[in-house]
């Protein structure tokens, strides 16, 4: 599916999204660009280190919440369109639900399997329950010790970028996963943006790998370079340039302004983001190496 | 020794590395905390184990810098490649030795702040948030913090606690329902804090060659008890500062040299 027609179908105003969930590789910056040149707005965005892709959505307006563990740019530190946002409500005001990315992780993990609530023994103690009603602190009622209930969140969608999937959204990923299978579990509709779409019989050459089962996704869409400025194992490097460059123009409004009208709305599509990168930059990211591992036999 | 020519934040990184024990399993937070980590691995440490929160396992230093723990060179020969919820879940169960962490502040009883500040005025500034340290800080079995000496940094009181230390003293950690771990360690720019068990408090252990006592005063809001006899940082060798350099050669991440 054209990734803009699974973004129109499957963002809708007023949605809970979750994304960036690998914290800082595979990050589906091509699906946060469509949303944001579709003007779909009112979001809550889910994620545990996020990364600027939450940043350009608040720049943007769209965002209403924010629902993480950390909000800013992985190399760089802070993210101006989230403080802006924060302490000034520029562009908008929002909310901050806040997580750390163990309890993300766990109300994510309750709401894929089901469980009414699971508790822990993080995040006790600290201010972050008192601005998080997913956050309980209970009486065990086994021991009755002080634990912390952690109720289960359901996003409305999930948008996860993979290296390969098949047409029916069974998606292969290696690399850092952090919370990237218990999210699509518990989301209601999922997005598969893939640097490639293989065959099926591909998929199942190599089942142990597949994080994503086909039958939690809603769309697949291809899209290679579709996490730049992100990595993704053995296709590209992180642009490093790109995240100093997003840090030092959207230290203003205006700056950033001009970003999301050189970066966003000015291009056309995914294609057109990597015709403004140019060639001479895409090929400067590319694996100069490659390691592969031992095929595995899965014979009988 | 040529202590002289480190810049303050590298003292920071080096005095902090110390801390890691051969051999121990360590959740290593990003930026300094993982810089730390670096070079204990490359000097006094090499079978140390990182566990990150993006769900790595890894025993083999990465052969380059990073610049985040999400970076490829950090997967490729990573032992394991899981989830957030598998690495923080072996955390909860005990088998963390040491996190290392970070913050914007850090008070007496070794709670800390990573979610937002206000200056003198009252103007208050959002930071990125907890990320996986308020899990570090309540789950690990000890926990070392890295935190540049300034008087903004070393509080009275965090302004928002992000991260659990002793809470408000004596007895809160189980009053909570936390685990034991807590903080071991306060490691500055300028000078190493420890934690008396029964005040549940930071006092002044060591300070770093070159350092006097009222320097480390001036760079803080409360009045620490302070050891007797106090130590002395043992000066930093040419090995482990030439780890560091290896490891971040640009000073990235310590912001140049001194």
């Amino acid at each position: 599916m054209p990734l803009g027609e699974a973004i129109e179908r499957f963002v809708h105003p007023g949605a809970a999204i979750v994304l960036g969930t690998c914290l800082e590789q595979m990050i589906p910056f091509a699906a946060t660009h469509e949303i944001i040149r579709r003007r779909i707005g009112d979001l809550s965005l889910i994620g545990p280190v996020s990364d600027i892709c939450f940043d350009q959505l608040i720049g943007a307006g769209l965002a209403r919440r924010v629902m993480g563990a950390w909000v800013g740019n992985v190399m760089m530190g802070s993210a101006y369109c989230f403080r802006r946002a924060v302490e000034r409500g520029e562009p908008r005001r929002i909310d901050v639900v806040e997580f750390s990315n163990f309890t993300l992780a766990l109300a994510l993990h309750a709401a894929a399997i089901g469980a009414p609530f699971i508790p822990t023994r993080s995040a006790l103690g600290t201010d972050l329950v008192a601005r998080n009603p997913y956050l309980e602190p209970i009486a065990s009622p086994l021991g009755g010790e002080p634990i912390l209930a952690v109720r289960p969140l359901h996003p409305d969608t999930a948008i996860v970028h993979v290296q390969r999937a098949d047409a029916h959204g069974n998606g292969i990923m290696w690399g850092s996963l952090g919370i990237t299978p218990d999210a699509v579990r518990a989301a209601r509709a999922v997005i598969v943006t893939a640097e490639e779409i293989v065959a099926p019989e591909q998929i199942r050459r190599d089942p142990n790998r597949v994080v994503i089962p086909g039958l939690v996704v809603s769309a697949v869409c291809e899209a290679r370079w579709g996490a730049h400025p992100s990595p993704v194992q053995g296709y590209y490097r992180r642009d490093h340039e790109a995240y100093s460059e997003y840090h030092r123009v959207t230290k203003t409004a205006d700056g950033y302004g001009r970003w999301r009208a050189d970066w966003v709305e000015g291009v056309e599509g995914l294609g057109g983001y990597l015709r403004r990168l140019g060639n001479e930059r895409v090929a400067s990211l590319i694996p100069i190496d490659h390691h592969f591992p031992e095929p595995v036999d899965y014979g009988y | 020794m040529v202590n002289g020519g480190l810049a303050p934040r590298e003292r920071m990184v080096l005095r902090a590395a110390r801390e890691i024990e051969e051999g121990e399993t360590v959740f290593v937070g990003t930026r300094l905390p993982l810089l730390a980590y670096l070079v204990a691995k490359d000097t006094h440490a090499p079978n140390a184990v990182a566990l990150y929160e993006n769900g790595l396992i890894r025993e083999e230093a990465a052969r380059e810098l990073l610049f985040t723990m999400g970076d490829p060179p950090n997967i490729l020969n990573a032992t394991s490649a899981s989830t957030t919820l598998d690495v923080m879940g072996m955390m909860q169960a005990g088998r963390v030795d040491l996190g290392l962490l970070g913050g914007a502040e850090v008070d007496r009883f070794g709670n800390i702040n990573s979610t937002e500040v206000e200056d003198e005025s009252g103007r208050m500034t959002r930071l990125p948030g907890s990320g996986g340290a308020a899990d570090i800080a309540s789950l690990a079995r000890r926990t070392v913090v890295l935190i540049p000496q300034e008087a903004r940094r070393l509080v009275e009181r965090v302004r928002f606690r992000t991260s659990p230390g002793y809470g408000d003293g004596p007895g809160f950690r189980e009053r909570e329902g936390l685990p034991p771990g807590g903080p071991t360690a306060i490691v500055t720019t300028h000078a190493v804090f420890r934690f008396d068990r029964v005040i549940a408090e930071g006092y002044l252990y060591e300070i770093f060659p070159g350092v006097t006592v009222d320097h480390v005063l001036v760079g803080m809001s409360w009045s620490p008890r302070i050891a007797q006899p106090l130590g002395m940082t043992r000066p930093f060798s040419v090995e482990e500062i030439s780890s560091l350099r290896r490891i971040d050669p640009e000073g990235f991440w310590t912001g140049g040299r001194g």
